[in-house]
């Protein structure tokens, strides 16, 4: 028996490897879909501050992340944006991570197709600056010093949707989608905490809890942050509100990757709670010889 | 001099930046302004400096054929490509914009992916209830990790009654109850921490007192 014990807790790391990828595959394979019941918490206060904006409100969308982070902060952008151009809401697109540019590029350019929107009336993609908070801060007093040209080398004086729009306070909302450094941090402590503009956004669930502290409301006082959408979890959030309130909003796959993500955790916790029955087993075993 | 000057541009440009926060009147905001730009154009030279020192080391690598050196060519190969598409058919279409979206989007993806795989492993070999302090980590994570799921409210509404009682999502409700108070209150006394850490070390920086930034000259 205490064989068996100590067997069970050197399991080759491989087997783990292989069960977490099936834990992975299969429900996606087969397409298993589980309810997504989104209640009151970050989200849902997230989904009703995009959702409140008046149609012509115009919004700065920071794509702070790269394709390493993609899995989990993409499927936010994708429904963020189709909320924001199905609404009438005018998107400013911009990057502190430089592959960010990029990958927004291809979320507005196939969105603004669907959905009949124009570039430069509708939407812009600013394009990646280097600088982080300093950068943010020089947005504060002047968007055109930082961006004189948007991703495709257009002036930005002939931008006609960028007319009025000179610095941060111009905009109605600021969202973030932050992987890491630069991101929601500097984006609170500049556009929100200096500049009262209302901020959101999104962050890989591994560093959701650090945001927390920003999200509590006092009475009477705006929080640094008008909610927040973590990791895959955030974004099949987000689909379920979206789709619960547009019926017609096309299905993402964050709530399609929840059901491999449930999977997983599950056998994540059961591998845990062999390692510490051996665990436990061989403790005993020790004591019972002392 | 290599002491001097780079101790005066930062106690100059510290001192602007402190200014122009706390007095929002001439000439502290245009100052600031030119700081901010400055720092950016700085920022943009340090990328050029980085894609020249990568350039090096690995053509270096090949000369010497040292460890790995197998490696280098694909590297200065896959940049050379990316930079020549880039200048040549513009970076928002064309084979840029393919490469980025068929090579690098995915390579990326993937290898941080590979840590669900390291964590799995890790966690059966780590996380142990060996004292009541781990045990309790280890219970809050469980209700975290079932709580950022939706089948950990599946799990709770197979108990009889559960599904019809005032709280159908309880796991979920625990999960962000553990993220909204002990999480919040531990994550504040950090960034409170942090936050005192960094306007200490700022002003040492701008007068002069640490000077680690400098690259050890004392």
């Amino acid at each position: 028996m205490a064989d068996f014990w100590k067997r069970l807790g050197e399991i080759d790391r491989r087997i783990i490897f292989v069960l977490i990828a099936l834990a992975v595959l299969v429900p996606l394979a087969l397409k298993l879909a589980f309810p997504i019941p989104v209640g009151k918490g970050p989200s849902k206060d997230f989904f009703d501050s995009v959702d409140s904006l008046p149609p012509e409100s115009v919004v700065l969308m920071s794509f702070d992340y790269d394709p390493s982070t993609k899995p989990e902060l993409h499927p936010m952008a994708i429904a963020i944006v189709q909320h924001l151009m199905s609404t009438d809401v005018n998107l400013v697109a911009m990057a502190l991570w430089p592959q960010g540019a990029s990958l927004a590029q291809e979320i507005l350019v196939e969105i603004s197709d669907s959905l009949g929107r124009e570039q430069y009336h509708d939407w812009v993609n600013l394009g990646y600056k280097t600088g982080g908070l300093v950068l943010i801060a020089r947005l504060g007093s002047s968007m055109k010093a930082a961006f004189p040209t948007d991703l495709s080398e257009t002036p930005y004086g002939q931008i006609p949707m960028l007319d009025g729009i000179q610095r941060l306070c111009d905009f109605d909302m600021i969202i973030t989608l932050s992987a890491g450094d630069p991101g929601i941090p500097h984006w609170v402590m500049v556009a929100s905490d200096q500049l009262g503009v209302p901020v959101g956004g999104g962050c890989t669930a591994v560093s959701a809890p650090q945001f927390y502290p920003y999200l509590q409301r006092r009475v009477g006082e705006r929080p640094q942050m008008e909610g927040l959408l973590g990791g895959l979890r955030g974004a099949a959030d987000y689909e379920a509100l979206l789709r619960r309130k547009y019926a017609q909003a096309p299905p993402g796959t964050a709530i399609a990757g929840m059901a491999a993500q449930s999977v997983a955790h599950l056998v994540i916790m059961v591998f845990i709670v062999l390692g510490n029955l051996s665990y436990l087993a061989l403790r005993k075993r020790k004591e019972g010889q002392r | 001099m290599r002491l001097y000057v780079p101790l005066g541009i930062t106690f100059i440009a510290g001192i602007i930046m402190i200014l122009e926060f706390f007095v929002p009147h001439d000439p502290f905001p245009t100052l600031g302004g030119h700081v901010k730009d400055w720092y950016t154009i700085v920022a943009s030279s340090a990328i050029f400096l980085g894609i020249l020192n990568l350039l090096r080391v690995h053509l270096k690598k090949i000369n010497l054929r040292s460890r790995n050196w197998q490696y280098s060519p694909v590297t200065i190969i896959g940049f050379l490509g990316m930079f020549g598409t880039g200048v040549a058919f513009g970076f928002t279409e064309g084979p840029f914009f393919f490469m980025f979206n068929e090579f690098v989007v995915p390579m990326g993806a993937t290898m941080f992916s590979l840590l669900a795989f390291f964590v799995a492993s890790a966690a059966f070999r780590a996380f142990r209830a060996s004292n009541w302090r781990a045990s309790l980590l280890l219970a809050s994570a469980f209700l975290v990790m079932l709580g950022r799921v939706p089948i950990g409210d599946l799990i709770w509404r197979l108990i009889p009654g559960a599904a019809e009682s005032a709280h159908p999502n309880l796991v979920t409700e625990i999960g962000e109850w553990i993220m909204r108070v002990p999480n919040m209150g531990g994550q504040r006394a950090i960034l409170i921490g942090a936050a005192m850490g960094v306007v200490a070390t700022s002003l040492r920086m701008i007068f002069g007192i640490e000077r680690s930034y400098l690259g050890g000259t004392d």
